[in-house]
């Protein structure tokens, strides 16, 4: 059984493990670089960004993300998506650069703003899902290899990019298990490449 | 007909902030203090709660133009506080665009009877409350977050201990009561049933719970969430310590590690002084605010 983990600094990283245990995966939480030997993939949850990335400055994971990025596979949903990306606007933040995406924050407007909508998903079985966006951001820009599985007005908020995953809404607040099993497809592949004999776990 | 898709949007932002702290902030600096060290979100506000404390008189919503420079200061989410019952603050907040609205006991009453009817509002609230029956009659009235009252102003975590002890405990003894049991056990709370049994099945509140009152260092911080809050309010501790962006890191640090004895100890040392405490068993009934809200 493959393990993600989900990164636990801030943010609704409970719900994501509450999905990932549904979706028949074992979920670990993890706070320090050393959690991160664990885990055969990552999910950075929704939050506060700017949160997440003090933490993740002053606790010496920044780096350690990046690295455990370049082999296993990584997930951002939300403030998670934001700290994947290439360039942060609205403010400029720093980020793992993990995907070849820009992102606006908050970029739909204040918690008013928020809203439920059911977007159509052709790169999910049944090519349709309902999206939680809270004071979301919006994908500005995608590179030639990343992949769009969903889209919302237009922008994509659901996209790909080898073992590499983001969306702008928030999977993990609905009963809808595709999205995380989605990912957990990708984790099982790249277990299974990297780690060909495992007879301890 | 308590969970349709506006109150799973209000929640929403709620989950959002676990794990994180919310600081009471009175201009843009401190707002800027916060977010850098680390705030989920800032609480804009006229005067932290040991200053209404201390000078006494009414106590209202923070004036529009502080609110609309933190809210034009930071990129996080900015929460303001609303008179309880004063439902016409809480309609200028919204008009405002903040991103939740504290009903909140810290304020002077605006109503000694009636809360806000919040599930009126497309804003989301948070509300005090000292035990779980006080927590789900918010709720019912559409609360999206509770958070203890404690004893705000006090730098003396006591109270919000006793609060967060006192829902988790009544909320674990729903857990094994039969159906006819909580028939009785809501009328006891004076809490619609459908919430007093949802409670029962799944031993926990339908909203997230958080703590405040009384927070003033990282152990406070890490001790409430111990004991099952899921992320924690820091109103006079932060701004009416020595150093108040040392102490908000730290306090950052202790709610994600409130689990670490070796990050606490870490989050815990070279913090200057922090904000002069209160015994809240030798304050005059007056002047407690947790026993406003009904």
């Amino acid at each position: 059984m493959a393990v993600a983990g989900v990164l636990a600094l801030q943010g609704d990283f409970e719900a994501h493990a509450r999905i990932l245990r549904r979706a028949g995966a074992e979920a670990i939480e993890v706070r320090t670089a050393a959690d991160l030997d664990a885990a055969d993939g990552l999910i950075l949850p929704g939050g506060e960004s700017t949160t997440m990335l003090k933490l993740l400055r002053e606790e010496g994971l920044f780096e350690a993300l990046r690295v455990f990025g370049e082999t296993r596979p990584i997930f951002g949903t939300c403030a998670g998506a934001i700290l994947l990306a290439r360039h942060v606007t609205a403010p400029a933040q720093e980020s793992l650069g993990l995907m070849d995406i820009d992102v606006q924050r908050n970029a739909y407007g204040r918690q008013l703003d928020s809203r439920i909508a059911t977007i159509a998903a052709p790169g999910l079985d049944g090519g349709q899902i309902e999206a939680v966006f809270i004071r979301a951001p919006i994908i500005r820009r995608v590179g030639p290899e990343v992949g769009v599985l969903a889209r919302y007005d237009g922008n994509p908020v659901l996209v790909e990019q080898g073992r590499r995953m983001a969306a702008t809404f928030h999977p993990e607040l609905t009963g809808d298990l595709r999205v995380h099993r989605f990912f957990l497809d990708k984790v099982e592949e790249n277990a299974a490449q990297t780690r060909p004999v495992s007879v301890h776990r | 007909m308590f969970f349709d898709e506006q109150f799973r949007l209000k929640v929403g932002l709620a989950e959002m902030l676990k794990g994180g702290v919310i600081m009471d902030v009175t201009n843009a600096e401190q707002a800027v203090i916060a977010e850098k060290a680390g705030a989920a979100a800032v609480m804009a506000l006229e005067r932290v709660p040991a200053d209404i404390r201390k000078e006494g008189g009414v106590a209202r919503m923070a004036p529009i133009s502080k609110i609309r420079e933190i809210m034009s200061a930071v990129s996080i989410p900015v929460m303001a506080k609303a008179r309880i019952g004063h439902f016409v603050e809480a309609r200028v907040l919204e008009a405002l665009e903040v991103d939740y609205i504290d009903e909140s006991e810290v304020l002077t009453p605006a109503d000694e009877e009636h809360h806000i009817a919040k599930r009126d509002f497309k804003v989301p609230f948070v509300c005090g409350a000292r035990n779980l029956g006080e927590a789900l009659r918010r709720i019912a009235e559409g609360a999206a977050m509770i958070r203890t009252k404690g004893e705000a102003g006090s730098g003396n975590i006591v109270e919000a201990v006793r609060h967060i002890r006192t829902i988790v405990k009544e909320m674990k003894q729903l857990t094994v009561l039969g159906k006819e049991e909580l028939v009785h056990e809501a009328k006891n709370l004076q809490a619609p049933l459908e919430l007093v049994e949802w409670v029962a099945e799944h031993g926990k509140l339908p909203v997230p719970n958080f703590s405040a009152g009384g927070i003033a260092t990282p152990a406070d911080a890490a001790l409430v969430m111990q004991l099952g809050a899921e992320a924690v309010f820091v109103g006079s501790g932060i701004f009416k310590s020595s150093d108040p962006d040392a102490r908000a890191r730290a306090i950052v640090k202790a709610a994600t590690y409130y689990k670490d004895p070796v990050k606490l100890l870490e989050a815990s040392e070279g913090l200057g002084i922090g904000m002069p405490g209160l015994d809240v068993s030798q304050l005059p009934r007056s002047e407690l605010l947790q026993t406003r809200g009904w």
